[in-house]
């Protein structure tokens, strides 16, 4: 390893830094926990004076150790609090948070003071990293400490994944799971700890939640959610401190996974927003197009089985539309060859006329079923099936059929649309529409 | 610079004759900004938003960089200015993510005040060139400094700004104490009520913002975050109304300052982590000995408890003992077996005998006159209650024992005359025992 030069080592160690954070991470902000990090970053200072004042020593390995002693007691002081008193979670880890910390400045000013140590600038270090003195034997540390970490996320895997997800099923099973939890969290102490002298408090914490949030964007399932925040904390680690080589490495690798989480924010194909706002958007045109089908449909009801031609009057009429989605819309209907438009009249053609005929009974089905097994009053049906009737899938609608059937209510009228269970709207004034127009 | 006290405060000081102005300014502008974040603070530990001072502190950065950028200077409105918009743009984005993207709320907030600390970092080394950027200073602030600095209205700066964002706060929570309230509690309320609560959000959030970038500047951002939510968190653990609470937790906030700085000049060491720590001690405290939600209180709440069920236990098998006439009575170490043992039925056994409730005659006990008055009420209660599930709730006859076991110890005379009045007394009770008169 002495061969690497400091460049190599820095990217090595934030690397193997960014994987363990991001696996470790992923319980915690799974847990609701994301903060924890922050909490151990900063309750990691009083630990590091204690180290050096009673051990006199500026070595990485003691100061840790300090840094893990006090992080494991604000672990367990948080533990305490939640349990016994009517603290909430995030009052309590505030609270450890500040006053371990304060702790620290006040042991700082004293290190500071002649008599004692004189000097806190390896301390300082510590808390606000520096990757650039990164050491071989640093390494050496950070490598033991990731593949012991990961070794035991691995063994513990389905424990973890169990109290991650079902702490109560896990305990009537019988799992220990306060010590399964205080493991998960001990997990992180460790990792937080030996990252504070590379990255420092506040980035530490970033390293925990940034990937792991970003992870979470791309899948559902446990295992790739791991693998996945592994892989962007190395990649961010790397990145970073290639990218940023004259910026603070730290600071570089956060924004390098700050920007990967944006990305994923964006764009992640079910969770992200452009998907999101495409996915609402099609969704919308859907329910629109549904809509303007089974106005047609009900408009010409009357007089099948010749298809009328409704007026465009008509249709605004008997139902609100956005005017110009209204002209979209119908663009849209002549171009699939659903309808016919000409002089302002609108006809369905055959295909159009048995799309509008389905819709207008999965419409009524829902409307009757509503109707009878929910027992809902005639004049409430139509706005809640009108609501539902694009979500419904094919099954629930053979279903209804079928029970309907059964009971020998379904009626068979000309294309298999039962009659409207209730008044339908204006349907006597846009017949007396559609003669005056058709004289 | 302040070095002359004024007439009367130097009479009034006089009796301390240690105390000098100096003192009396750090006091004043620790006071003055534990009261002012404590306000505010009792909101945010309510709404469960403790961590969101800790997450402005840290993300003003990069606004106090662009405010230094594009004002030229250190002055402090263009600063003031900077740091609240990115204050306001932190809680924005947190809820934002959270609400549309939905990202846990705590995450949300991680990713969105380190994002931003790190930009700042970057922003500064990228922008700010000779300017000595001490992080550490940031975290402790500078108290020890406040009575050396320039003097507004005759107060040194520090004092000044803390003093007016203390007004503003209480202005504030005078001015909107109810909607605050309803809207803390029970948000979708205020909005039946008529007011929006994400406008109630965002202008707690403002003055959480505007009170964090106004005091860290004296005091360093630990103090402030501590001081959001510690004596806020602590007030909750001893009263149970808003009002008191906000009236207690400003009184805390005040009592750490002055402790935590007689301990700092005692020790020598930083006030600003000296004070966090008192109020970490103060809270401490509340948690051990708050009257009802303390852990002591909690903990001899139930060793009464305990101790009374022992000795009802006690009573009760003695009495049932002379019932069964013929049988041997028992010993004390038998006795004390019977109810579960250990020191608390060594101690109830030892008070009922004290009391002159039971005698122990030769290492057998039997009750006294009182002590067979008070368990023949504590058996009537038990089987006045197995009787009264049979027959109205038509519990079988051996389910009955447990639960009654349980609530005799909370029949009071006046269920006892009503469960009379419901049940037949005279043909004993379910198992056919008599019911004592």
């Amino acid at each position: 390893m002495d061969g690497f030069s400091l460049s190599q080592k820095v990217m090595i160690g934030t690397a193997l830094l960014g994987g363990m954070s991001g696996v470790v991470g992923s319980f915690a902000v799974l847990r609701g926990r994301s903060l924890v990090g922050d909490m151990l970053a900063h309750a990691a200072l009083p630990g590091v004076c204690l180290a050096f004042l009673l051990l006199g020593t500026r070595n990485l390995l003691g100061l840790s150790l300090g840094a893990l002693a006090t992080g494991l007691v604000a672990i367990a002081t948080v533990t305490v609090i939640v349990r016994w008193t009517r603290t909430k979670e995030d009052a309590a880890i505030g609270i450890v948070l500040s006053t371990f910390f304060g702790a620290g400045v006040v042991l700082l000013s004293v290190i500071q003071k002649p008599g004692v140590g004189g000097n806190k600038a390896g301390l300082d270090q510590y808390l606000f990293g520096e990757p650039a003195n990164m050491l071989t034997g640093d390494l050496y540390l950070l490598g033991g400490v990731a593949v012991v970490v990961l070794a035991a996320v691995a063994m513990l895997f389905k424990e973890f994944k169990l109290v991650c997800f079902d702490t109560d099923f896990a305990q009537s099973q019988g799992w220990p799971t306060l010590w399964l939890d205080l493991a998960m969290m001990a997990a992180l102490a460790v990792v937080t700890i030996v990252g504070l002298p590379i990255v420092g408090v506040i980035l530490m914490a970033a390293m925990i939640i940034l990937p792991a949030a970003t992870a979470r964007f791309w899948t559902n399932r446990l295992h790739i959610l791991l693998l996945l925040a592994g892989a962007l904390g190395v990649a961010a680690g790397l990145l970073g401190s290639r990218l940023g080589h004259d910026l603070p490495a730290g600071a570089s690798i956060v924004l390098t996974a700050s920007t990967l989480f944006v990305v994923s924010l964006l764009f992640a194909p079910q969770r992200g927003i452009v998907a999101r706002v495409v996915a609402e958007w099609q969704m919308r045109r859907r329910i629109n197009r549904e809509h303007l089908l089974r106005a047609l449909y009900e408009l010409g009801e009357s007089r099948l089985p010749k298809i009328a031609e409704i007026p465009v009057k008509d249709l605004r009429s008997y139902r609100y539309w956005n005017p110009k989605s209204l002209d979209r819309l119908l663009q849209w209907a002549v171009g699939d060859d659903l309808m016919k438009v000409a002089l302002n009249r609108v006809q369905l053609t055959p295909l159009g006329l048995r799309r509008a005929a389905e819709l207008t009974k999965t419409h009524r089905l829902w409307e009757m079923y509503l109707m009878q097994q929910a027992n809902i009053a005639a004049d409430h049906v139509d706005r809640d099936a009108d609501e539902t009737e694009h979500l419904l899938p094919p099954a629930v609608r053979l279903e209804l059929e079928q029970q309907l059937e059964e009971a020998g209510r379904l009626p068979h009228s000309v294309i298999d649309v039962p009659q409207s269970p209730h008044q339908l709207e204006s349907s006597s004034e846009t017949e007396a529409n559609n003669q005056q127009s058709q004289p | 610079m302040i070095d002359e006290i004024p007439k009367e405060a130097a009479q009034m000081l006089s009796f301390f004759p240690e105390v000098r102005m100096v003192d009396v300014w750090i006091v004043l502008t620790a006071t003055a900004t534990n009261v002012a974040c404590a306000l505010v603070g009792c909101f945010l530990v309510l709404r469960r938003m403790s961590l969101m001072g800790d997450a402005i502190s840290h993300a003003v950065l990069p606004g106090l960089v662009l405010a230094l950028l594009f004002s030229g200077s250190l002055g402090i409105v263009p600063m003031f200015l900077g740091a609240a918009a990115m204050g306001l743009l932190t809680t924005f984005l947190t809820q934002t993510l959270h609400q549309y993207a939905r990202v846990p709320s705590d995450a949300s907030m991680g990713v969105v005040f380190t994002s931003l600390f790190a930009l700042g970092v970057i922003l500064v080394k990228k922008f700010v060139t000779g300017l000595h950027f001490d992080v550490a200073c940031v975290y402790e602030g500078a108290l020890e400094f406040v009575p050396f600095a320039e003097p507004i209205l005759g107060l040194p700066r520090p004092l000044f700004t803390t003093f007016a964002v203390l007004l503003v706060n209480l202005l504030m929570l005078a001015l909107l104490w109810k909607e605050l309230k309803v809207s803390s509690f029970d948000a979708s309320l205020a909005s039946t009520m008529g007011f929006s609560s994400t406008a109630m959000h965002y202008l707690l959030m403002s003055l959480v913002a505007v009170t964090t970038v106004a005091s860290f500047e004296a005091v360093g951002s630990i103090l402030v975050v501590a001081m959001l939510i510690v004596p806020a968190a602590t007030a909750h653990l001893l009263c149970d109304r808003l009002g008191t609470m906000v009236c207690l937790s400003t009184v805390i906030g005040a009592a750490a300052a002055l402790l935590g700085y007689i301990a700092g000049r005692w020790f020598d060491t930083n006030y600003a982590g000296m004070i966090t720590v008192a109020v970490g001690v103060l809270y401490g405290l509340a948690v051990l000995v708050s009257p009802r939600y303390g852990l002591v209180s909690s903990i001899v709440r139930n060793v009464r408890m305990s101790l009374r069920v022992i000795r009802d236990d006690l009573l009760g098998m003695l009495y049932r003992v002379e019932e069964l006439a013929g049988e041997k009575p028992l010993s004390s170490a038998q006795a004390r077996r019977a109810v579960g043992g250990g020191w608390l039925a060594k101690w109830g056994l030892a008070e009922l005998v004290h009391e002159g409730r039971i005698e122990n005659r030769g290492d057998q006990l039997c009750l006294t006159e009182s002590g067979r008055e008070a368990a023949r009420n504590l058996v009537r209660s038990h089987r006045l209650w197995e009787t009264y599930l049979v027959k109205h709730l038509g519990m079988p006859l051996d389910h009955v024992h447990a639960p009654a076991d349980r609530v005799e110890h909370y029949i009071d005379d006046r269920l006892r005359r009503e469960l009379e009045a419901e049940v037949d007394t005279a043909a004993g009770d379910p198992h056919g025992r008599e019911i004592p008169e």
